[in-house]
């Protein structure tokens, strides 16, 4: 470590050096002297000679040196001691970048945990998912969230693939435990036995799943996740006698998973894991449920599993076929393919937001810039502050690189500290965020972490915005023409126009992207606001939706329906209960529940729901033509049906109605039944606000052929819905303890679903306005500078008899050209934005022209008044004291 | 920056002249100088403003190494010495000067004939 000795010993070898120039110049004198010289001649003679000896020095010095670095260190210093001194300018721009750099980052943690991150198993990379091409299954059969395949497809995978080291099957659910009305909700993670081996993960306590766990149902071995141990079982350990009630099951915990894996959907962990069981009536052949992956062999490529996938999917669906289907059905169903798709960062809902996310990193990065253009105006007129500085030491042979390091160094340190501070801040804002996307039904839990990415990410925005608020400063500051800047000193009846048509040129941008911003911002409000209060055909508030299960009371299958119908007559009698009707599928909240359908010799498919007779009234649905169902309507009468208007237009082309048949497809459970429609009603929206209506047919809930131990009951009330829910739940505990009780307000969770939306609305006005507030601020800032370099002239205005309206006119009218600049060019930008955002608004064109309107209004508003203010101050120049300065 | 060193003869040059004298016999500054003077029939005049950031390049690559000493006029002086791997460089410098040499030097008698 040669160069590490140097650096200790270079105290002495310094004074070395001078000892020995020291010596040498005596010598030479000595050696003068010697030839005759007086002794003061010798020493002149001999220092002239010599030459500078402090700069030989220094010379000999700098060989020991890593100038750069150590250079370096000195424009730090420097720097740090100039922001010291100028505190107030330091702090504003340490707060801004570290606001600014903060919003980019969380946004941009949220999308590396969303999107980025790479599941915390074993070598993910290596991770494909097997699905159909092109998701064609979808609306075919049962669908469940993250269900791409059915049981008996993957199974036919497991025993033909080839390209996989091993392979793993999955689904989540939300389940019950407990018993009762005591049960509650989990997350219930269903694997296959070979899930955590081929995933590598290893138990925190006792053992994970393992093939031999899978087996006839019901299961009597599960495990459960680290954060679901440590809340619900204390952290106890582990003992065959801690048994938990799983969907009516006992079974015993044999193991904990590790504190970090949450399973394969991001945002949203598991409680408990089960293994796969074969039911005693075998597996459904038409429900997709399960998720398909497999740890691809050493060497081997997603392309070439692809093409194994797609080699073995004719055998694979030709042998899982689905029974009772019409053949339409059958055909589409044998004609689909298997790929494989990368899995390394597994599953997640959570993508959907994607779009939004982007836009507001997006946001955010205009407002940082935004935020930024005013650093670099601050830094502009500092820059002219220290023009003499710079001045003088051009003119004592100051290099220009030199100067720029320096300056550049200042910058350097303000957004070094701005990241940092900005890290730190995103750290906080990043949970915010998840937090926000939470809803009481669906909570979100989603680790942001500080990973190299984000990192990264940081460090980048810091460097640009240090580019942006440094470099062009730095240049200007350092172009100063040594005479010039010294001789005026600054002082000139008007400062040159050059020199301002930058800050103008800056405020122009600024305006404009606020402008962009704000026209954004009241897109996404406006589209919110229109979600809020739209109308989806059917009442809202005022409805309690309970959900009701009975698969704990024991009841024969043939008593479901009868059970069901005291369920509801007994919550109809609660008191302040107006209405309520029971349904298969509750509207507006996602599901969806679909048949094939023939009328005449047409065939399509529409939506299907089985409703008691007074779920239209209840739900405030008038029935427009034909009658509405009644309780007449029974199990052994004739099949009938009420459809919506979009079914009439499309299937029977304004025919009437009434009296008409349609004829469903068969399938499993749902045999073909051919219904008479009996009435109509107006459209409603079926399960999303956004959506178009689809044909929808509803059916008397008695002749319902799927009734299972459970149903959905809409209540209308005219208290509020916790009094109904809490009444509701009280009766039926004391009558039933065995049946379970949900009870949610319908329009919260209408609302609910509406997160997305909610999120983008408060966060684009937020920094909407963010950002018309900071380029107010710069346009504030560049008019006070532009007055207070007019000084002089405005006062020689005065004394030629300009009247303070004159003078305020002048600067009024500056500032109107950069705002009519500035809102011009944000209206040209504005227009080619929102057009990314056009499928992200509900209810307006991205056009609109209320919001450009309303958004131009607001922006020219308050930048008049906040220009106004130093026209004012103008316009109070004494002319005597102004032109006393001369 | 300020060039720290203003070159007379070549890049090198002066370099390979305190090596070669020091080959002869250890010596300190200004001895040095008095020699190179000397040798060249007061051809060259080293300049301390040269010379002191010279050595300092030549310790650092440690071709050379200096040690306190007395002088022969009875002073406190630094007294520099040729290392192994500064011989070598010299002999290494020389060639390559000489090398160089020659070629000039045919280019020039040619451009004569």
């Amino acid at each position: 470590m040669n160069w590490l000795k140097q650096l200790f010993s270079r105290s002495r070898f310094y004074n070395d050096l001078s000892d020995e120039m020291q010596q040498h110049l005596e010598e030479k004198i000595e050696e003068l002297v010697a030839t005759g010289m007086s002794k003061k001649e010798a020493t002149a003679a001999a220092r002239r000679e010599f030459g500078n000896i402090t700069l030989i020095e220094e010379d000999s010095r700098t060989i020991w040196r890593w100038p750069s670095i150590e250079s370096f260190f000195a424009d730090l210093r420097y720097a740090l001691r100039t922001l010291r001194k100028s505190a107030g300018f330091t702090i504003t721009a340490i707060v801004t970048l570290a606001l600014g750099i903060g919003a980019n980052t969380a946004i941009f943690m949220l999308l590396d945990a969303i999107r980025l991150r790479s599941l915390p198993v074993q070598d993910p990379q290596e991770l494909a998912e097997v699905r159909i091409t092109d998701s064609g299954h979808q609306g075919m059969g049962n669908n469940q969230q993250y269900g791409e395949l059915t049981r008996p497809l993957w199974q036919e995978i497991r025993d033909q693939q080839q390209s996989f080291s091993g392979v793993f099957a999955w689904s989540v659910n939300l389940r019950y435990l407990g018993r009762g009305s005591e049960m509650r909700h989990f997350h219930e993670l269903r694997v296959s036995g070979d899930f955590f081996r081929v995933l590598g993960v290893l138990p925190f306590r006792g053992r994970l799943l393992m093939p031999e766990d899978e087996g006839a149902c019901p299961m009597t071995r599960a495990v459960v996740s680290y954060p679901y141990w440590q809340s619900d079982l204390g952290g106890r350990d582990l003992s065959p006698a801690i048994k938990l009630v799983v969907d009516n099951e006992l079974v015993e915990i044999v193991g904990v998973t590790p504190p970090g894996f949450f399973g394969m959907v991001v945002g949203q962990g598991f409680d408990i894991a089960v293994p796969f069981c074969e039911p005693k009536e075998g597996l459904r052949r038409d429900t997709f449920e399960v998720s398909v992956m497999g740890r691809l062999k050493p060497g081997g490529t997603m392309q070439r599993a692809s093409t194994e996938m797609d080699a073995l999917s004719a055998g694979a669906f030709e042998a899982t076929i689905p029974p009772g289907r019409d053949t339409r059905w059958t055909e589409t169903y044998k004609h689909f393919r298997l790929a494989a798709y990368p899995a390394s960062t597994g599953v997640s809902s959570l993508r959907d937001y994607d779009r939004s996310l982007f836009l507001l990193l997006g946001i955010a990065g205009l407002v940082l810039l935004i935020a930024c253009t005013n650093l670099a105006n601050l830094m502009l007129a500092r820059a002219s502050a220290r023009r003499r500085e710079m001045a003088v030491r051009l003119a004592l042979g100051a290099s220009r690189s030199r100067l720029l390091r320096q300056l550049l160094t200042e910058s350097l340190l303000l957004a070094a500290t701005g990241a940092a501070m900005g890290i730190a801040l995103a750290q906080s804002l990043s949970r915010l965020l998840v937090w926000s996307f939470s809803t009481e039904g669906a909570s979100v839990t989603l680790q942001t972490v500080t990973d190299w990415r984000v990192l990264l990410f940081a460090v980048g925005v810091a460097a640009l915005t240090c580019v942006v608020f440094g470099v062009v400063p730095a240049l200007r500051a350092t172009r100063a023409e040594p005479i010039s800047a010294m001789k005026t000193g600054g002082r000139g009846t008007t400062a040159g126009r050059e020199r301002f048509s930058l800050q103008r040129l800056l405020v122009v941008t600024q305006v404009s992207v606020s402008l962009v911003l704000l026209v954004g911002a009241l897109l996404f409000v406006r589209s919110f606001r229109n979600l809020m209060t739209f109308d989806p055909g059917m009442r809202e508030s005022g409805i309690t939706e309970a959900f009701l299960g009975f698969w704990q009371s024991n009841l024969p299958r043939e008593r479901w329906a009868d059970f069901q119908r005291e369920l509801l007559d007994e919550v109809r009698s609660v008191p302040g209960v107006l209405n309520a009707a029971t349904t298969t599928n509750a509207p507006l909240l996602g599901s969806s529940w679909e048949h094939g359908i023939r009328i005449g010799s047409q065939e399509g498919n529409s939506k299907f729901t089985w409703v008691s007779p007074d779920y239209f009234e209840t739900m405030g649905i008038p029935v427009i033509q034909g009658r509405s169902l009644t309780p007449e309507d029974t199990a052994s009468s004739p099949r009938v049906a009420l459809v919506n208007e979009t079914f009439v237009r499309r299937y029977l082309s304004g025919a009437n109605p009434i009296g008409q048949t349609l004829r469903t497809s068969p399938e499993p459970d749902y045999p073909a039944t051919v219904y008479e429609i009996v009435g109509v009603i107006p459209d409603t929206k079926y399960n999303d606000l956004r959506s178009q209506t689809p044909p929808m047919t509803f059916a008397p809930a008695s002749q319902f052929p799927g009734q299972g131990p459970w149903t959905v009951v809409m209540i209308h009330s005219n208290l509020n819905p916790a009094a109904v829910a809490a009444a509701a739940k009280r009766l039926i505990a004391e009558k039933h303890p065995d049946v379970l009780t949900q009870f949610s307000d319908f329009q919260r969770e209408i609302r609910d679903g509406l997160v997305e939306e909610r999120l983008m609305a408060t966060l684009s006005g937020f920094f909407g306005l963010l950002a018309a507030l900071l380029a107010v601020v710069g346009l504030y800032g560049v008019i006070s500078y532009i007055v207070a370099m007019r000084r002089n002239e405005i006062g020689i205005r005065m004394a030629l008899g300009a009247s303070r309206r004159d003078v305020v006119a002048i600067i009024v009218r500056q500032t109107l050209v950069l705002l009519a600049l500035g809102v011009g060019l944000g209206v040209v930008l504005a227009l080619a934005a929102v057009r990314s955002a056009s499928s992200l608004l509900f209810g307006l064109q991205p056009n609109d022209p209320l919001a450009f309107a309303a958004a131009t209004a607001l922006l020219v508003t308050i930048a008049l008044v906040a220009s106004f203010l130093p026209a004012r101050r103008a316009s109070r120049v004494d002319p005597m004291v102004a032109l006393r300065y001369e | 920056m300020r060039k720290s060193e203003q070159r007379d003869l070549f890049p090198g040059a002066l370099e390979m002249m305190i090596l070669r004298t020091l080959k002869r016999q250890p010596l300190h500054g200004y001895a040095l100088v008095q020699h190179i003077k000397r040798t060249s029939n007061d051809l060259l005049q080293i300049e301390e403003g040269s010379l002191y950031p010279a050595l300092q390049r030549l310790l650092k690559e440690e071709l050379v190494k200096a040690e306190w000493g007395i002088s022969a006029t009875n002073r406190r002086v630094r007294i520099y010495k040729l290392t192994v791997a500064g011989t070598r460089h010299l002999e290494r410098e020389v060639s390559s000067f000489e090398r160089m040499l020659e070629g000039i030097t045919r280019v020039l008698a040619r451009g004569e004939s």
